[in-house]
């Protein structure tokens, strides 16, 4: 078996992988990008960008073969018939539900960059600080002032859309324009500033949408398609992005359809060598060496990889020393919220154009500022007002002429907001490897055992009510609460499983992102993450990563790694 | 209204005669009279020969398809722009039940279509065949009034859903009943808006 060497090896090619990869190829290392899927590349590969909805025989929507062929996708709006191909196979791919867990995944070049929701959020020194203060799970090791300056340097590159709102709870970033907030948003922002005194907030979404041309990148054209894949680059992907900058500089080697079994670890150096790669077509095994490796394969996959790694030193895997790998599994928890009708005169004499890819944001406002609850932490809402379009036909009376062209015009201005709530860690809430069920290629698969508690229950209740008395102080009618369950997983943003902290007793993770036991591994997705704030979490990843890079490359230099 | 009485009649319906046609669409209209039947005959040719030219689709046939589409045609005539039939709805709700539905919720469907009476209905005027599908209407709405979650779906219902998306996402739908642009190129939050205006499409 021969080993190829590289300077870096990283393991994912999403949003944490794409930003290892350029950081690194960009300060000179010769780097292998490790994708377990197949390739997809710019624009090229989306086959659906521009097919007009007419264009699908069940317009976008599921089939009972697709039902059954992805048990755990058809549980939420990812089952579709638009961008199926970009989410991972249920069968080839299964895991063990020890609680139910919905885990929606993207294995293939670009991984959920392709798909994500793109709402961009930086943490603040309530989340960074929130643990030590109430003395739940572990400090983080870092602060805000840790981080601004990487959020500044990718917020630049990726472009991100916002306003600047001088919010101590949502720092302002290297904004480009926002996208504002149409007449219905605007006109309820403002009584709801002046209901409020300013302390609940309707301000435009942040979105990792360029409203300002890139190198290489137009700005976004308003088609809100963005998940079939952008022709335009007018959001952040690994392709449109990351990646392109990579490749640039000559450095980087992509490597589709390497499925990595194990990271390679040296006893003696007390160093990783590299990692055993199976190709997921040809099942071959190559052995690939670096001097440093960051797994950014996701949550729950580089965790899973760690499960599985050095486990004749540590028989719980790399990084397991402290009793916390596969640990502390959290997500945002949501679904939950209220809508209504805005009835103001003048609105039926408005409407907008253009189909806008965000919408707005309202900040967390509980448990900050002298706000007392009976639950730790906060929620935010993301939400959006518009015009009633032709479904609104199906719950109405009507058939014939007269209706069908009173339906193809716009209806009343609707408007709702769902909340995002902070999930806290829980040692209880873990990942294991199941020795009894294997995947398409062999591996043991995660057995994931998470599930919310008392605090998430309590917040649920502010999270749908909050949302109905903003509305109704806002002069909203027929409002209406929803609570439509949620599940761990769903929020499509799992985190936690090798946490960060300050003692490698009690976490996986340094500081800067190295595996305490591995220090020239870098573990830089989802994983590291000691709580979950309540504001989207991948431009966290991306600063992070961005950090970590740096870090890793200075200690390279210093013969230190 | 009781869904059992959606779930009854023998399964036949490709084979009656012009007679028996006459006689469902004289039931369908209350038992009232019917002047001038033969025009009802032509009507009968007039949607076999639409058969003909129509093709089936997964479980449907020619003929059920062509029974579609004068339903969904009836729910979203042409006016000033045209109407689910040139859209092609009906070949889009065979498609749709047949690949979406569960095997109950095709059986309700089925069922409906022999409630409707294929043969009495494409015998019947566009002003019977509107009056039909309006106390059709208020019957599925009330249903679904008082419908808890697990009770089967009004076949109305399901007609009436899968006529209006096949419609509005259709090419005429989206670009002639609506306004469609593939590329807005720009977002404008706030523009006039003129009574009789049509919705601007979505996309993905």
């Amino acid at each position: 078996m021969q080993a190829q060497n590289y300077d870096a090896i990283v393991v994912g090619s999403g949003i944490s992988g794409g930003w290892a990869a350029k950081e690194l190829t960009e300060k000179g290392l010769r780097v292998l990008l490790l994708e377990r899927g197949k390739n997809i590349e710019h624009v090229k590969d989306y086959p659906n960008a521009t097919k007009a909805p007419w264009e699908y025989p069940h317009r976008g929507g599921r089939t009972q073969a697709m039902e059954h062929d992805y048990p755990v996708l058809k549980r939420d709006y990812p089952l579709n018939e638009k961008n199926l191909d970009w989410w991972a196979s249920d069968k080839d791919s299964p895991y063990t539900e020890v609680k139910r867990f919905d885990w929606y995944r993207g294995y293939h070049v670009g991984g959920r960059s392709l798909m994500w929701g793109r709402q961009s959020y930086r943490w603040s020194d309530f989340d960074f600080e929130a643990n030590a203060r109430e003395g739940v799970a572990v400090d983080w090791p870092i602060r805000y002032a840790d981080i601004a300056q990487w959020y500044d340097y990718v917020e630049r590159h990726a472009g991100i859309s916002g306003s600047r709102e001088g919010l101590a709870q949502l720092p302002d970033g290297q904004f480009q324009p926002a996208m504002p907030l149409n007449c219905g948003e605007e006109l309820i922002a403002g009584r709801v500033k002046t209901k409020f005194g300013g302390r609940r907030r309707i301000i435009p979404g942040r979105t990792a949408n360029a409203t300002v041309a890139l190198p290489g990148r137009s700005a976004c054209q308003y088609r809100n398609a963005c998940w079939l894949g952008c022709p335009f680059g007018g959001y952040f992907s690994t392709q449109s992005s990351t990646l392109p900058a990579a490749m640039a500089t000559g450095r980087l080697t992509l490597k589709p359809f390497a499925i990595v079994t194990e990271v390679l670890y040296d006893r003696n150096t007390k160093r990783a060598t590299g990692v055993r790669v199976l190709d997921a077509v040809s099942e071959q095994t190559t052995d690939y060496k670096a001097r440093i490796i960051f797994l950014c394969a996701s949550t729950l996959n580089s965790t899973w990889l760690l499960l599985r790694s050095a486990t004749d030193v540590w028989p719980g895997g790399l990084g397991s020393s402290s009793g916390e790998l596969g640990h502390n599994l959290m997500d945002h928890h949501f679904r939950v919220g209220a809508s209504g009708t805005i009835e103001e005169p003048g609105l039926a004499a408005k409407y907008y154009y253009g189909r806008r890819p965000t919408g707005f944001y309202i900040p967390r406002y509980r448990n900050l500022f002298g706000d007392k609850r009976p639950y730790l932490r906060g929620f935010g809402y993301q939400g959006g007002a518009s015009r009633q379009g032709w479904s609104r036909a199906v719950a109405e009376l009507g058939v014939g002429g007269a209706f069908k062209d009173a339906m193809a015009q716009p209806g009343d201005w609707t408007i709702g907001g769902t909340a995002f709530g902070e999930m806290l860690p829980n040692h209880a809430n873990r990942v294991t490897l199941d020795p009894n069920k294997k995947d398409k290629w062999g591996l043991p698969v995660l057995a994931i055992d998470c599930a919310t508690g008392e605090n998430e229950r309590l917040m649920r209740k502010d999270m749908m009510n909050d949302m109905a008395e903003l509305l109704e102080a806002a002069g909203v009618k027929r409002v209406r609460t929803y609570d439509n369950d949620y599940w761990p997983g769903m929020g499509i943003h799992e985190m936690g499983t090798a946490r960060m902290g300050r003692d490698p007793k009690t976490s996986v993770l340094n500081a800067h992102n190295q595996v305490w036991d591995a220090p020239n591994v870098f573990v830089t997705d989802g994983s590291c993450m000691v709580s979950t704030a309540c504001p989207n979490p991948s431009l966290t990843y991306m600063a992070l990563t961005a950090r970590a890079a740096d870090f890793a490359v200075a200690e390279l230099k210093r013969n230190s790694l | 209204m009781d869904i059992s009485t959606n779930v009854e009649q023998s399964g036949q319906g490709s084979s009656i005669d012009r007679r028996e046609a006459i006689r469902r669409v004289s039931l369908l209209l209350g038992g009232i009279a019917l002047a001038g039947s033969g025009g009802f005959v032509a009507a009968c040719e007039r949607a076999q020969q639409r058969a003909a030219t129509t093709t089936s689709v997964g479980t449907f046939t020619a003929r059920d398809v062509a029974f579609l589409d004068e339903v969904a045609d009836t729910i979203l005539p042409e006016t000033k722009t045209p109407g689910a039939k040139a859209a092609h709805v009906g070949a889009f709700m065979a498609l749709m039940v047949t690949d979406t539905y569960t095997p109950g919720e095709q059986d309700v469907f089925r069922a409906g279509m022999r409630t409707l009476d294929e043969a009495a209905f494409m015998a019947a005027t566009p002003a019977q065949r509107l009056s039909r599908l309006e106390q059709l209407d208020r019957e599925q709405k009330t249903y679904a009034d008082k419908k808890k979650p697990d009770d089967p779906p009004h076949f109305f219902r399901q007609m009436k859903e899968l006529a209006l998306l096949g419609y509005f996402t259709s090419e005429i739908g989206c670009t002639e009943a609506m306004r469609y642009r593939e590329t807005p190129g720009r977002f404008d939050p706030c523009v006039p808006y003129t009574p009789g205006e049509t919705t601007w499409a979505g996309h993905a």
